[in-house]
Parts: structure tokens; sequence; C-alpha cells
């Protein structure tokens, strides 16, 4: 039962973070010791060239939870969409 | 009575003068309308188009808790916010602010504060159509933007 309760967090991407990554979203099971948006901006950066591309330059990323801006030491616990994307150009 | 606050993310164009009549008429109070208009444009002719994508949901909110927090400082009547997503065209308007009040200054300074900071909390990336029809670099965002909005001191 255990095994049921990791949780699934689904990503989304947008602009050149999406680009680079080749996808607009997905649903991942992050591993326990992935505890915030920085770590876990680190571990999808493990994940192919892709990912190590589009986080190269980790700062400039950024990230939201459940569709608020966040900043990078904020706990990614109970969250149920991720985003990552660049500093916004809107307007 | 509390501010009417309007918020519309759309792909459509739309009509300034027909959202800048509706917020003048919002009372026998309203002395003061400003408005903003921000274009796309073609940057010396070498952009045919800019492309502006968006993350649905939260653009509305990010605009959304922008304009309350205008209506909680300034003494306003009204305001309207409308983004556009999609392809623009040089020449063709990709957001608009509309704020209405008693006298100027609060129309001015809360049509200001709510651009300030749009820009820089909204959700929209730009990317660049070239005339040569090859697709050029997205836009990067500009460190100016983030002092302007930094002189409003809000940690929204």
């Amino acid at each position: 039962m255990w095994l049921i309760s990791m949780s699934e967090i689904k990503l989304v991407y947008f602009a050149w973070v999406r680009e680079r990554i080749g996808m607009s979203d997905e649903r991942v099971i992050v591993p326990d010791e992935v505890k915030t948006i920085a770590e876990l901006a680190g571990w999808l950066q493990t994940r192919g060239e892709e990912y190590a591309h589009a986080f190269e330059n980790p700062a400039v990323v950024r990230g939201a939870i459940d569709r608020k801006h966040v900043k990078p030491d904020a706990l990614i616990a109970g969250a149920s969409e991720i985003a990552f994307f660049p500093p916004m150009t809107g307007g | 009575m509390s501010p009417l606050l309007t918020i519309r993310i759309q792909s459509e164009p739309f009509d300034a003068a027909a959202e800048i009549e509706a917020l003048s008429r919002l009372g026998a109070d309203v002395g003061a309308v400003a408005s903003f208009i921000g274009f796309c444009r073609s940057e010396g002719g070498k952009l045919s188009a800019l492309e502006l994508e968006h993350y649905p949901g939260m653009a509305d909110e990010e605009i959304g808790s922008v304009v309350a927090e205008a209506a909680s400082r300034w003494p306003l009547f009204g305001v309207t916010v409308i983004h556009r997503h999609g392809v623009m065209r040089p020449g063709d308007g990709i957001v608009l602010v509309v704020t209405a009040s008693s006298h100027r200054t609060a129309s001015f300074e809360a049509a200001n504060f709510v651009m300030d900071y749009l820009k820089t909390r909204a959700p929209f990336w730009k990317k660049e159509h070239l005339v040569d029809g090859s697709s050029g670099d997205w836009v990067d965002a500009k460190i100016e933007d983030d002092r302007l909005a930094a002189r409003w001191k809000l940690d929204v």
C-alpha cells in the first residue's frame, strides 16, 4: 500500500524550457529525497540531455507550485502541479 | 461600492474604445479614466510577428491579484485588463489596461502599477518570428522591468 502513497506530480513547462525538454507536460514520481523546487530542478537535470540543457543555468528558470510563483527553497510536498519556465515577458 | 474588476485572457483582438467607454460610464463620480495599450512592434522591420505563450489559469490568477492590489491601494471605480495570447502582427494590441477613478492621479498610478507588475509576474512569454520566415529567439526579460516593479515596494 505504501507504494501507492508515493506522490506523482504533474510537471508543466513553458517557452524555451518546454522547447528544450521537448514536451509541455508529464507526470513523474519524484524520489523522497527531493524536497524543494531547486532539488527538483537538480533531479530533472539528471534525466537526460534535454533536461540538462533546459536547466543548464538553474538560477534563470522560475518555478510555480499549483499556479503560484515560488522561490527555489519552496517545499514541493503536497503539490499537484509544478511549472518551470523562463522569466516572464508579457505585457 | 467595490470596484468593478475585469480580467480577460483571450486570443481575439480587443476593442479599446469600447472598454474605455464602459469604465467611463461606471457612475457620475468617475472623473478620470486612464488607459494603456501595449502593441506588437516590428523592431525596425526585423519581426513579422510575436507569438505569445501563456500559462492558462495562472495568468488569470496573477493578473487578478495584481488588479486586486491596485484596487486596495488607490480609490478606483473599475479596472479592466485584457491580455492576448497567440500570434500578433506589428500594430496589433497585446495588452490593454483601463482604470477609472474620481481624480487623475489614482487612474494614472494604478494603470502604471498594473503594467509594472504584470510585466514581471504574469506568466506570458514572447517568441519572435522573423520576416524571412524563420523562427527567432524568445524575448529576454529586462532587468529594467524588475527595477520598475520594485519601486512599488510590493512582494505579491
